[in-house]
């Protein structure tokens, strides 16, 4: 992979303002300024540095256990008439594509000399990724989740307090992901100056949608490197991925996305359905405006008030999307689709049936799309198959049709 | 730097006044809906000096329990700045003293950030208190339309704000400076520490040719009146809240308190 030292001046990439387009940004308040400009000075230097890179890619290799397998699901693509190929992110250790972002966030974070850890996490799958991290490290960790959402998901609130990190119920608004964001941001305005907040997807102020951008594009260099191996090219006609925040997405994305004839499907959750008032559909249902210090599409009201997503996937639970996608919907560079809560599941069953993989619910809606898009023959479509399903055991038991 | 043409209530006041200034915050449509205004009014007539009215958001970043809330319990009111400013429509008619709108960038941005100017000058809304609008985006996006309404926007600085930056604040600033006391979100606590006093003389030190107003953990005489000591003045919010929450009686209760934060009562 060739590293990339500066800002790319691409119409993809960031700015140096740090937008996308008309997205992105720093809307932070004073008492953050100081962190994120540390942090927006320091990033790409660091993270392009010959001994962070080791350091980083030796962890991938040898305790992630990347590169993660790009497999041609053959029964799956007699199915639906095309060649798809899997990229097995789910056999990462912790279960999910969100180590590959805490890993180099925390060896970011010794660089800059911080001695504790923060984050956030919606159904733990980020916490477990970043209390991983830290015990490996041994570094303290605090793990901000939604009082409602560690109700929901107990067995991950206890990985994570295994694994030595402290778990801080949010007790504010909603209680849920975009609750633990606030608490996990208002604690380090209050701890400023030993703490990293370790964001686990390409959300928040500038620069961390484009930093968890790059600790995740390791998936589409790999993606393009395996290609070429199993087929001669290195470009696929898609590239599908379900987009909560976003950052498996801009994973799977970022090495095509200046290569327009690779086409970036994105698949949001839809919920109970787009229009049932019960959805996460955000650029369906949202519109322009700042979420997390960022100015990106966001599900809201008319008076600017954030409301509640709903997705049977609490990976893909968020109100907002990160500005990247915002801007690859903007500018048609990337085409939004919505898979509803039973879509999704079904696709589950379907995967699980045919490949013998039981996909995280959030990756199931990435498969669910497979049956609107109008595939050819010839068409090779690389699905990044984010996380495994172990998680959603509970999940798929209470659906029950299988 | 552009001049700004319109007579404001805010340097009125420092004219008349440059130490002991006390701002008080509240947050609209709380505790009742309809309580907006009429706390102005015991407000002015308990002797407060600036009336900070917050506009509630449902996830406010920088503000601690107490306000976010007081900002829940008036959304759920029915809270919104379209009814804001209806509210707010006559409030000239029975209050004088300089107001200032706190809130956040997101609800701003769905009014229309005009259309919220133009309102906030119509109903008499001296200067605009926005925490997640960087300075950077104010100077390139905001600033014209701000002054061309006479609205001032306040910054923050915090103990970590560095010297230089803190020279560009003071150079684009009107008004006022607001000092956060601490490294911190809103909230009250318990007593002013020798890091805190610290940063309040160095910043007495710097000579800024803005007022500063120290804000953020400001509950009563006690706290009042250090940072007095070391400021023009200092912002009360969560303490304030707590006394509305308590509240059986709103008139009595806010003269009470600030007669009792002024130290009226211990002379």
């Amino acid at each position: 992979m060739a590293a990339v030292t500066e800002l790319q001046k691409t119409f993809y990439h960031v700015d140096e303002n740090g937008y996308y387009g008309k997205f992105g940004g720093a809307y932070i308040p004073e008492m953050l300024y100081p962190n994120v400009e540390e942090l927006k000075e320091n990033y790409l230097k660091i993270m392009y540095s010959p001994d962070f890179q080791q350091e980083f890619h030796k962890l991938l290799k040898d305790y992630v256990g990347r590169p993660t397998p790009l497999y041609l699901a053959s029964r799956l693509s007699e199915k639906f008439g095309a060649s798809i190929y899997l990229k097995r992110e789910d056999l990462c250790h912790t279960g999910a594509h969100k180590v590959n972002n805490t890993i180099g966030q925390v060896l970011l974070a010794r660089r800059l000399n911080k001695k504790r850890i923060i984050a956030e996490t919606g159904a733990g799958q980020h916490g477990v990724a970043t209390a991983t991290i830290c015990a490996l490290m041994g570094m303290p960790c605090k793990v901000f989740m939604g009082a409602v959402d560690m109700q929901r998901q107990k067995p991950n609130v206890e990985r994570m307090r295994i694994l030595g990190a402290e778990v801080i119920p949010a007790n504010s608004g909603s209680k849920t992901l975009k609750d633990a964001t606030n608490e996990a941001l208002r604690h380090w305005i209050n701890n400023p100056v030993d703490s990293h907040y370790v964001i686990g997807s390409v959300v928040g102020p500038h620069p961390y949608p484009d930093m968890v951008a790059r600790f995740q594009a390791v998936v589409s260099a790999e993606i393009r490197q395996q290609l070429k191996e199993e087929t001669g090219t290195e470009k696929p006609d898609y590239v599908v991925a379900c987009v909560g925040g976003g950052s498996n997405a801009a994973g799977a994305y970022y090495h095509f996305l200046e290569d327009t004839e690779v086409k970036l499907i994105a698949v949001e959750a839809a919920g109970m359905g787009v229009h049932s008032g019960k959805s996460a559909a955000t650029t369906a249902l949202g519109k322009i405006g700042i979420i997390h210090s960022s100015k990106t599409l966001l599900m809201q009201t008319d008076d600017g008030q954030i409301t509640e997503p709903h997705s049977i996937s609490a990976g893909l639970d968020y109100p907002g999307i990160g500005p990247l996608h915002a801007h690859l919907y903007d500018t048609g560079r990337g085409t939004f689709y919505s898979i509803t809560d039973d879509e999704a599941m079904e696709a589950g069953i379907l995967l699980s049936r045919m490949e013998g993989i039981i996909p995280a619910i959030e990756s199931a809606h990435a498969i669910a799309v497979l049956h609107q898009m109008e595939l050819k023959s010839d068409d090779v479509v690389v699905v990044s198959l984010s996380g495994r399903g172990d998680k959603d055991l509970e999940t798929y038991i209470r659906w029950g049709k299988y | 730097m552009s001049v700004v043409n319109t007579y404001n209530r805010i340097d009125q006041v420092f004219e008349e006044k440059e130490e002991s200034i006390l701002s008080v915050y509240y947050t609209a449509g709380f505790p009742a809906l309809n309580d907006t205004v009429r706390i102005a009014e015991y407000l002015e007539k308990a002797g407060a000096d600036f009336i900070e009215i917050g506009m509630p958001f449902s996830d406010p970043l920088a503000d601690g329990p107490t306000i976010q809330d007081s900002s829940t319990q008036a959304l759920h009111n029915g809270m919104s700045l379209k009814l804001l400013f209806e509210q707010l429509r006559d409030v000239r008619q029975s209050v004088s003293l300089p107001m200032i709108l706190m809130g956040y960038m997101n609800p701003v941005m769905q009014f229309g950030v005009e259309n919220f100017c133009q309102h906030c000058q119509q109903v008499g809304v001296d200067a605009l208190i926005l925490p997640d609008l960087p300075m950077q985006e104010y100077l390139n996006e905001y600033k014209e339309l701000f002054e061309s309404y006479g609205l001032y926007n306040i910054f923050l600085i915090t103990p970590q704000t560095s010297e230089a930056r803190i020279r560009l604040i003071d150079e684009h600033s009107h008004g006022f400076i607001y000092m956060v006391s601490s490294a911190s979100i809103t909230g009250a606590k318990s007593n002013i520490t020798e890091e805190q006093l610290a940063y309040f003389d160095r910043i007495r030190a710097m000579k800024l040719k803005n007022p500063t107003l120290i804000g953020f953990g400001i509950s009563n005489y006690e706290t009042f009146s250090h940072a007095c000591s070391y400021a023009n003045g200092a912002i009360i919010g969560s303490a304030f809240i707590k006394v509305l929450q308590e509240s059986n009686d709103l008139e009595k209760s806010i003269t009470q308190f600030i007669t009792s934060v002024k130290g009226a009562d211990h002379r």
